[in-house]
């Protein structure tokens, strides 16, 4: 019942909000969050650390067609709900100093984005989570079109039509293993996600199938070369859309590779798997290189998000158990540091009116705040030892060195390379002379600090102690990649 | 049976009434009409009879049509107030006709007999005729009529024609002694009833403006007031998507392995030209023109791969569509009223282009989200009706197997939201005049049911089921 809840309170809330007139909504909102991170904090201290679904509800929803409204919490989406919960108050923090038009419409879709967010973390119905995967783009779509930059219409546009266009084929693909599932008591099939787990499709079904989710999944990541609308559509929107896309809404692919094509398709896998890898170096090393060329500060994090989100899909495809806690433990880690960047990118924005690097610059002097947590998040990025990013990234490459020395040995440029676009963004922007945009560079007001002290908080926490979160993904791992290596032989 | 005698009788009384001095009482009066004839319609709820001696049927799945082409008309006529206000009008005569359209559009959904179909469509087909042809002062208004009747009454005689060879075939009008016949395709069966099925089918495929059948369909659409335009597209359509429904799942199963190539070529074919066409156009009216060409091919893919599914995913689709359809032109009207000019440009009417839609959603939040809601239905995005139509019509596809035929759709699918998305973003992203349209509060309570309606559905598409 605490999933329903997660599910529905931002949704009620967010209805509520609409009613509301004037800047009261950014209040509300803040504090619908905060109760919404409250019911995620309680679901992540009462989990059990075991491969079972907890928490769940299960409705009947189209009853004659065996499509059921169920969700729950398992080992692979607790840190996700976690993720969601904690990130929302704080994107929702970081626009107090900011004035948006319409607001009250501005912080509903904000919390409608969230519902549907947990909706796909949690889902264990195929086309439930179907349907959440798409409601999920509508209200980020309209806050990048409505609120964003000058040439927003049609980025944005071309973002919505890319990641539906993708997303249809994994309509398909649902509906295909639908009707292969045995039909129960008469005609109905079933969706839910385990009795997909139980078919035994043929080699030739397998891969189109792959393909049909991947295509989906590798669009919202992005995986190389799926990426195109990324880096315009994270300049364009406004930072808390931006935020939202990067830090929670890519998950749901790494999310979807771990939930369907694994366990579904392993035959598939073993096909295309390689491929996929490959693709992936390749987008790490080719996101990363263009990150280093980059002046925009905003498009710098663009590509070097899109460069860390192929090395969890690597790790996801490596087929290793660390390559699994890696991704998992990944994607809450760079949750926190992307969205920790993007608003140091905001705030930098707010006050000088730019993010190009050439203009900024001796920032530093000023703003001891500022670069203390700019330099935190930094660090964490950039995988140093001590902070989430290392924890991830280690894991990340160790499952992929274990498939492939030489893949493991190329994913590995990653952190060299962060290390030399992140530092090098580091010493423009806050190095060196003072420009006359940077002159009069105030430091954090209170509510921006209070965006970073708990990121700076998760970064330290995960990178010290990373077995509170390991302990409790570690179960339904372990199950996970047992039952792939039993299906994928029972197949053959 | 009961739907068709009141409507008959309520067209007479309508015509009457139009001698009364005031012309208030004929809208509340048409609704209730259409109110009664509803009720009516279901007192025969899960009972079957046949009338007029075996020529019709009435079980649930004709109650189900019924209601849903009584209540498009119903969410029609309450739209149209703004267009009977004008000096010019007749309103007695067009809801007249209306009533006697929906007469043959019930006929059409309850045939057991080629004759009645014939009946039925031919009396909903001289209806449009007159109806396209009703704002005389207009050019294209009588343009559209003149073209409608000359290329309906030509498909009318090809349609007769393939009734006589089935007649030839078989030695039967009905749908019960035409399956008889046919059930056994290994005997060899008359070239004739091969041939006569194709001509009845063209004749069908016609009205439902498939292609290569449409090319009426936009200068039609476009030309007709929009009020009939709206009528058309979804009433027309329902009724014709029914009777092909319980022609070619009663009478023509046994020949299936014949037609069902031909109906997925066709059905192929209109998905590409209606979306691709849509992409194209200037004009919103012209675009709902090539959108209702679309998903004719959507409601074909059912029919190609008849099955068990195909039923529910008719009636959903209709359902959703003719909704999201309606409130659409709602939209339109208004918009088309308040905002445009008469003058009318290569283009159409100036005030139906996609430009008279910027910055409404600022101005009227109400008709925006109406309007968004529709295009989403439209379009098939979730939490919508229309994503659960497109869901049932992909699923009947995949039980028979046609991959193919599905990708073509799912492609399709994907460049509708092009076309759709485009009046979401005048409405949301640009600005564009700021006098607010006026609405008549009746209006809103219209739109905002039609638009709950569609979300509903799009929530529990389930509450449909069971009911046929």
């Amino acid at each position: 019942m605490l999933t329903l809840g997660l599910i529905l309170f931002p949704a009620i809330a967010a209805t509520l909000i609409l009613l509301i007139k004037g800047e009261r909504a950014k209040q509300v909102a803040l504090a619908a969050a905060l109760v919404e991170l409250a019911l995620a904090l309680s679901a992540f201290v009462q989990f059990k650390p075991d491969a079972t679904s907890q928490f769940g509800f299960d409705y009947a929803w189209i009853g004659a067609l065996g499509i059921r409204f169920s969700a729950g919490i398992d080992g692979i989406s607790v840190l996700l709900v976690l993720l969601t919960g904690l990130l929302v108050p704080l994107i929702v923090l970081s626009t107090f100093n900011r004035q948006y038009e319409r607001p009250s419409t501005f912080y509903a879709l904000m919390l409608f984005m969230q519902a549907a967010l947990i909706g796909v973390f949690t889902a264990r119905d195929g086309f439930l989570f179907y349907l959440f995967f798409e409601a999920a783009l509508i209200p980020i779509y309209f806050l990048a079109a409505m609120w964003g930059g000058a040439n927003r219409i049609p980025v944005t546009f071309k973002f919505f039509v890319y990641t539906i266009f993708g997303s249809l084929f994994m309509l398909v693909a649902l509906v295909y293993l639908y009707y292969q599932t045995p039909p129960v008591a008469g005609i109905a099939h079933s969706s839910a996600i385990v009795d997909f787990y139980k078919l035994k499709l043929t080699p030739n079904a397998q891969n189109w199938v792959f393909w049909a989710f991947f295509i989906a999944f590798a669009i919202k990541m992005p995986v190389f070369p799926f990426h195109t609308w990324q880096p315009d559509t994270y300049v364009e929107s406004p930072t808390p859309a931006t935020m939202l896309l990067a830090g929670i809404m890519l998950k749901m692919g790494v999310y979807g590779l771990i939930r369907f094509i694994l366990p579904i398709v392993p035959l598939g896998v073993e096909a295309w798997g390689q491929t996929v890898i490959i693709l992936s170096v390749i987008g790490i090393v080719y996101g990363s290189i263009i990150a280093i060329r980059q002046r925009d500060m905003k498009r710098l994090i663009a590509y070097s998000s899109f460069s860390h989100v192929g090395l969890m899909a690597a790790g996801v495809f490596s087929q290793t158990e660390t390559g699994m806690q890696g991704a998992l433990i990944q994607m809450l880690a760079h949750g926190i540091n992307v969205v920790g960047m993007f608003f140091v990118a905001d705030i930098i924005f707010s006050r000088t009116n730019t993010n190009q690097l050439d203009q900024l610059g001796g920032i530093t002097r000023a703003t001891p705040k500022l670069t203390v947590y700019f330099m935190i998040m930094l660090l964490g990025s950039v995988a140093l030892p001590l902070t989430n990013g290392f924890i991830g990234e280690f894991l990340l490459l160790h499952g992929v060195f274990t498939y492939n020395h030489y893949l493991g040995l190329a994913a590995g440029f990653t952190i060299i390379f962060g290390a030399v676009y992140m530092l090098r963004m580091f010493q423009k922007s806050m190095f060196g002379p003072t420009s006359s945009r940077t002159a009069t560079f105030a430091d954090l007001t209170m509510s921006e600090s209070l965006v970073f002290v708990p990121l700076v908080i998760m970064v330290f926490w995960m990178g010290i102690y990373p077995k509170t979160f390991m302990d409790i993904t570690e179960p339904a791992v372990v199950n996970l990649m047992k039952y792939i290596g039993t299906t994928a032989v029972s197949m053959k | 049976m009961l739907p068709i005698v009141l409507l008959s009788v309520f067209g007479i009384v309508l015509l009457f009434l139009g001698f009364l001095k005031s012309k208030a009482i004929l809208l509340p009066a048409t609704l209730l009409f259409l109110l009664v004839a509803g009720a009516a319609n279901f007192l025969d709820w899960n009972k079957t009879y046949l009338y007029f001696g075996d020529m019709l049927r009435t079980d649930n799945l004709t109650m189900v049509f019924t209601a849903i082409i009584l209540g498009s008309a119903f969410l029609v006529v309450a739209l149209s107030g703004s267009f009977i206000e004008d000096e010019e009008a007749q309103p007695a005569e067009y809801y007249g006709l209306i009533m006697f359209a929906l007469v043959g559009a019930v006929m059409m959904v309850g045939f057991q007999n080629l004759i009645m179909l014939f009946v039925g469509v031919e009396i909903l087909s001289v209806a449009m005729y007159v109806l396209t042809g009703s704002d005389k002062r207009n050019l294209r208004s009588n343009e559209a009529a003149l073209k409608y009747f000359l290329m309906g009454a030509f498909t009318t005689g090809i349609m007769l024609f393939g009734m006589a060879l089935l007649y030839g075939a078989t030695g039967s009008f009905t749908l019960a002694g035409i399956a008889a016949y046919a059930v056994n395709p290994q005997t060899g069966l008359s070239l004739l009833l091969y041939v006569g099925l194709l001509m009845l089918l063209i004749g069908l495929l016609f009205k439902v403006s498939a292609a290569p059948f449409h090319f009426w369909t936009p200068d039609v659409y476009d030309g007709a007031p929009t009020v009939f335009t709206a009528f058309m597209s979804t009433v027309v359509k329902t009724a014709g998507f029914a009777a092909l429904f319980r022609l070619l799942s009663i009478s023509f199963v046994g020949v299936y392995e014949f037609w069902w190539v031909i109906m997925a070529v066709i059905t192929a074919i209109t998905l590409v030209i209606g979306n691709v066409t849509a992409v194209y156009q200037n004009s919103f009216k012209r675009m709902m023109a090539y959108s209702s060409i679309s998903h004719a091919g959507y409601l074909l893919i059912g029919l190609a791969s008849l099955g068990a599914q195909t039923k529910q995913a008719i009636v959903f689709y209709s359902l959703a569509y003719s909704v999201a359809t309606i409130s659409a032109f709602g939209v339109l009207l208004l918009v088309a009223q308040q905002r445009g000019t008469q003058t009318i440009s290569r283009e159409g009417a100036t005030g139906e282009s996609f430009d008279s839609f910027n910055g409404l959603a600022r101005q009227n939040p109400l008709l925006g989200f109406a309007m968004a809601v529709s295009m989403l239905s439209l379009a098939g995005i979730p939490l919508t009706a229309g994503f659960w139509g497109k869901f049932y019509m992909f699923s009947t596809a995949v039980e028979r197997g046609q991959i193919w035929l599905l990708v073509v759709a799912v492609l399709m699918s994907a460049i509708g939201i092009y076309y759709y998305f485009r009046v979401i973003i005048a409405m949301y992203f640009r600005d564009g005049v700021i006098e607010p349209i006026r609405v008549a509060p009746f209006y809103q309570y219209v739109l905002l049911a039609a638009t709950i309606l569609t979300i509903g559905l799009g929530i529990a598409p389930g509450l449909l089921q069971g009911l046929f």
